[in-house]
């Protein structure tokens, strides 16, 4: 008993002793804890909100009207429940099919790119389609809209789509709602296309060229070469970003929506985090909103840990 | 003999193939800003007959003369560099030294600290509950907002934590023996091996705070003089796609821009967004170059994780 004691004295005392000759990293590191646990997790209380008839007029958060489940029921039912409903759809169609696009697109664009045998020419075609990466989604939004308006206005898509003949007349692509889960996945394709290949063009650097010689020696033709050499050797790759896209599937951004979105095509360009900012910041529905904000938090977080377990199933490397 | 010849012949075709749809594709790519670079340059009152398509059809710098006289794009102009450039220093110097901390194999709080930075990755307290911190912490129209809530992320924090992990720990160790402290390590020995890493971030951290519009829009809106070069093109585009529908107000907002330049010839408001758009691309666009010869190397870095 006096032993154990002792030992924890001893214990306590080196704890203390490596606290002071550690202040330095401490010095350093505890602010900044601090900070972080100011921004990220303080707003956590926030939450409360979601369980209170949240009036921005009363100042402190326990004087608000306590309402329970409430706001979880408004959320999911009536008015605002077909309009959250159909919100959630929006965000899972819009990020399941930039999904689809982008993902085989970056694919095949570095499958193209790593068969091309002149650096010069393909550092020149891989810096190009880099660039829209850094252009803001508020200047994509501005080409994608300039792009897809009459020819008279310099819409380049309808003036290509009437010298091919596709079509007789011009498309009015921003106001018709059909084409806007299309119009989002295209942005996202034409911003991001370029920039995703590069994690697959790092992994297709260090395949072994002797896997190709072998190949050569087999009679396999270029096709043969890709399909059985580079995409299996690159597989591991591919799955983890699937794995990891799908966790963060409601991250469907929300730039574009806001940006391109209109009256006419509310059905399908609105998010949830679009509902969030008008709810929360334009109608001072703080309640509704943050219950929203919390729904779309517990479900990624429940994505991404599902997505993450998988992965560390597969033997792969933890990506988040 | 006969089938090596073949394959040349398909080699011929596969590559001819190939090189024309990555020249289309790259022509896709270019194309909507070389098309706004030419319109920028037209003339505006020429640019509203359409048909212009990569180079303009009457040269004139009327538009960017407009810009540049408007007291509302010189002021956000000013703004969005004074903001980017503070994030990029606040935002490497604190994510590396915190990152040097975490790298220390004894360091007591380690674990524990890691933790609660790299939980912040995986949820978001949302919209509003943010939104009521930063008002209630007094934030709202101040320049504070722009850098303070960004001076470090996790994401950063690991990837330069794992770069520092790999320098050679007898280097530090005898920098210790020399009597150096753990600042001066960090600021001399350290920081100096982690340009690549760094310089990677450095671009990554510029393009998210020069490309963003979020920030101003929902805490800043209400100070013109803190508002940045996105949201005033966001304003600008916002009233031309309403216009869209109603054509009287694009003139209206086309003669207010002339006026408010002081300008004698009119400017259409299409001819001002493109000007605007050019001068909010390219900045970014001139920094990339430069540390694009880092950014493949970090990058594939960055993927390596714990």
């Amino acid at each position: 008993m006096r032993a154990k004691t002792l030992a924890l004295e001893k214990n306590r005392r080196s704890i203390w002793s490596t606290i002071i000759l550690q202040r330095e990293l401490i010095i350093m590191s505890v602010p900044l804890l601090l900070y972080k646990i100011l921004f990220s997790y303080v707003p956590v209380t926030g939450w409360t909100m979601a369980f209170q008839n949240f009036k921005p007029s009363i100042r402190s958060m326990w004087d608000q009207e306590w309402v329970g489940f409430d706001n979880f029921v408004k959320l999911f039912t009536g008015i605002n429940g077909e309009r959250f409903i159909r919100d959630i759809r929006n965000t899972l169609a819009q990020s399941f099919l930039t999904l689809v696009v982008s993902y085989i697109g970056s694919i095949l664009l570095a499958l193209l790119l790593n068969e091309v045998k002149n650096v010069g020419f393909k550092r020149v075609i891989q810096n190009i389609t880099y660039m829209p990466h850094f252009l803001s989604w508020i200047i994509v939004a501005g080409l994608v809209s300039t792009a897809l308006s009459f020819p008279s206005s310099g819409g380049i898509i309808n003036i290509i789509l009437m010298k091919l003949h596709i079509i007789n007349e011009p498309v009015q692509f921003l106001s018709n709602p059909d084409y806007f889960w299309g119009i989002v996945a295209g942005s996202h394709l034409w911003k991001e296309l370029g920039w995703n290949t590069i994690i697959y063009l790092a992994a297709m650097t260090a395949i072994d060229p002797a896997l190709y010689e072998a190949a050569d020696i087999d009679g396999a033709n270029r096709y043969r070469k890709m399909w059985h050499v580079t995409l299996p050797s690159i597989k591991p790759t591919i799955v983890i970003l699937l794995i990891m896209s799908i966790g963060w599937i409601l991250e469907a951004g929300f730039e574009i929506q806001y940006f391109l979105g209109n009256g006419l095509v509310i059905e399908k360009s609105e998010t949830i985090d679009i509902f969030v900012l008008k709810y929360g910041i334009q109608m001072g529905n703080y309640s509704l909103a943050t219950v929203a904000g919390i729904f779309k938090t517990v479900v990624s977080i429940i994505l991404i840990a599902t997505a993450n377990w998988i992965s560390g199933k597969l033997g792969e490397e933890k990506l988040v | 003999m006969k089938k090596r010849k073949k394959l040349s012949a398909e080699n011929v075709i596969f590559t001819t193939c190939n090189t024309t749809f990555l020249i289309l594709l790259s022509a896709a790519m270019l194309y909507p800003m070389l098309n706004t670079l030419a319109i920028s340059f037209n003339d505006g009152m020429d640019t509203v007959r359409g048909g212009i398509y990569l180079w303009p059809r009457i040269f004139s710098l009327q538009s960017y003369r407009v810009v540049f006289n408007m007291d509302t794009i010189y002021g956000a102009f000013m703004i969005s560099v004074l903001k980017t450039i503070i994030i990029v220093i606040t935002n490497l110097f604190f994510t590396s030294m915190l990152a040097y901390a975490l790298s220390r194999r004894e360091y007591i709080f380690r674990k524990f600290i890691t933790t609660v930075f790299v939980l912040t990755m995986y949820f978001n307290a949302g919209l509003i509950p943010n939104y009521m911190l930063i008002k209630n912490l007094g934030m709202i129209n101040t320049f504070a907002v722009y850098w303070v809530p960004n001076i470090i992320s996790a994401f950063n924090l690991i990837v330069i934590r794992t770069y520092i992990k790999s320098i050679p720990e007898s280097l530090i160790e005898s920098a210790k023996i020399d009597g150096a402290r753990e600042f001066r390590i960090f600021l001399q020995i350290v920081m100096p091996l982690c340009v690549p890493t760094l310089a990677t971030i450095a671009l990554f951290v510029a393009v998210g705070s020069w490309n963003s519009w979020f920030d101003t829009f929902l805490y800043c809106s209400g100070k013109q003089s803190l508002s940045t070069l996105q949201y005033e093109l966001q304003k600008l585009l916002a009233s031309a796609m309403n216009a869209g529908n109603n054509p009287a107000a694009a003139s209206i907002s086309a003669s207010q821009a002339a006026t408010q330049g002081g300008a004698t010839n009119v400017a259409t408001s299409q001819s001002i967004r493109a000007a605007i758009t050019i001068v909010t691309a390219v900045p970014i666009l001139l920094v990339y170059p430069f540390l694009q010869r880092y950014f493949v190397h970090g990058l594939a870095l960055g993927g390596v994780k714990e």
